[in-house]
């Protein structure tokens, strides 16, 4: 029931977005969510458009992810 | 480069990382519960238990909607749609609920007209099409879904829809988790909360149970990386005996939720008791449709009676959903119940516990 994948807005008429996911085009309902705009990444649950993706929060977490495999090849290649 | 959100957070190296962090700080023995069906669902598929150190259990706790709700609450849709003229219309999970005598599935077999929808709209739109029946919807779902039904009800009192109603069987996740570290039998060190329930209501609704329990708590996305990072935040949380309310679906989930999904829903809905399966009555735990609504709440328009619910005989769905039991520890698990045919919800749902143990567990 609930789509965990996000999708991108590809249009907006009348509170409704279309929205590609995967490929696939959809319709979603806005009128649970703010501000809304084409290209952004949405998750939709039951037709809806829940949650709006923030890009940079995003980036951040997958940042630090990324630097703790950093690190954690650098202490192994000490060790060695 | 703009991120897709999907493969990124598939990415081998940074699963494999996270695993190799959680090995090297786990020592003591912990239980984590994860209270969605989604989670379940994705930590099965993922395989993610089967890489995770002996030291960690993890416990799929009340996080399938049509699970737990209660079987008076079937028997209730049964009977609703028992009634002349009356058009059920409900998502597809609920159809093969077994009730205590019939199931939605049987009676539409029967020449009941019970239609699966995909949306709370595509229902609205059915009502519209037949002014002459009495459109029912079963509202079934967390707080993710109950702001999608309260949406329907607002737009059919803003259009003047007469013929469309719903059945609020909502149930809410905070107060489960309160009754959860209530009843004496469960143990659990901590929770992988819900990212699409934490979406619309925001990691600050768990703050009153965090303050009282101070249990670790971690907000979760769906992506293998998501899981991981959040029990790897738990394990540490844990060994350093230092719990936290935190949040490792930062991109989707906000300390505040989102407030206009919050807006509809409470214009609509107001907290009410609510009984769920396995567990009972928790207080506040449900929503009802406020007094200004009444025209479009079910439960006034007819007066449905139940007889005597009864949840199937053997099936241990109660003691599953509160994590006292696992799917294998239920005699019928396997041999009396399958997917193909099924004596409880957890069987039923595709993300109930004992469908996702049966798909994805060798034993
Ligand atoms: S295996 Fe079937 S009967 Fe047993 S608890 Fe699960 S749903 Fe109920």
């Amino acid at each position: 029931m609930c789509l965990a994948i996000p999708s991108r807005i590809t249009k907006i008429e009348n509170n409704m977005a279309t929205i590609d996911v995967e490929g696939v085009q959809r319709e979603a309902s806005l009128l649970l969510l703010e501000d809304a705009r084409v290209g952004d990444y949405v998750i939709v649950h039951a037709g809806f458009a829940i949650s709006k993706l923030d890009q940079a929060a995003a980036q951040e977490t997958l940042d630090l992810l990324r630097e703790a495999i950093a690190a954690v090849d650098k202490s192994e290649s000490k060790q060695n | 480069m703009t991120l897709k959100h999907i493969d990124e957070y598939r990415d081998a190296e940074i699963s494999q990382n996270l695993i190799k962090k959680i090995k090297s700080i786990s020592q003591k023995e912990v239980r984590l519960m994860e209270v969605c069906g989604t989670h379940t669902v994705s930590i099965f598929r993922s395989g993610i238990r089967s890489v995770l150190p002996a030291s960690i259990s993890l416990l799929s706790g009340p996080g399938c909607p049509v699970c737990v709700t209660d079987q008076a609450e079937i028997d209730a849709f049964i009977e609703l749609a028992r009634i002349d003229d009356v058009i059920l219309t409900t998502f597809g999970d609920l159809m093969r609920v077994p009730g205590t005598k019939s199931s939605l599935q049987k009676e539409s077999a029967g020449g009941r007209d019970i239609r699966v929808v995909y949306s709370t709209f595509d229902a609205l739109e059915i009502a519209r099409k037949n002014p002459a029946k009495k459109v029912v919807f079963l509202g079934v779902g967390f707080e993710t879904t109950a702001p999608t039904i309260a949406a329907a009800i607002l737009s059919a009192a803003q259009a003047d829809v007469k013929n469309f109603s719903v059945i609020s069987a909502h149930k809410l996740v905070p107060p489960a988790l309160e009754a959860l570290m209530a009843a004496a039998d469960v143990k659990i060190d901590g929770f992988i909360l819900p990212g699409h329930v934490s979406v619309i209501i925001g990691l600050n609704a768990y703050r009153p149970f965090f303050d009282r329990y101070q249990i670790p708590c971690v907000v979760a996305g769906f992506e293998p990386t998501d899981i991981l990072q959040a029990i790897s935040m738990l394990v540490e949380m844990l060994e350093s005996k230092s719990p936290a309310l935190d949040n490792a679906y930062r991109r989707a989930v906000t300390a505040e939720g989102n407030a206009k999904a919050q807006q509809i829903l409470t214009e609509i809905f107001e907290p009410a008791d609510a009984c769920w399966r396995g567990i009972g009555i928790i207080p506040q735990s449900g929503l009802k449709i406020r007094e200004k609504y009444a025209a479009h709440d079910a439960l006034q328009l007819f007066d449905i009676q139940v007889p005597d619910a009864k949840t199937p005989h053997g099936c241990a769905c109660g003691e599953v959903l509160i994590g006292t039991k696992i799917p294998p520890e239920c005699a019928l698990y396997k041999k009396a119940c399958t997917p193909m045919d099924p004596v409880g919800p957890c069987m039923v749902s595709t993300e109930g516990t004992c469908a996702a143990y049966y798909k994805y567990h060798s034993d």
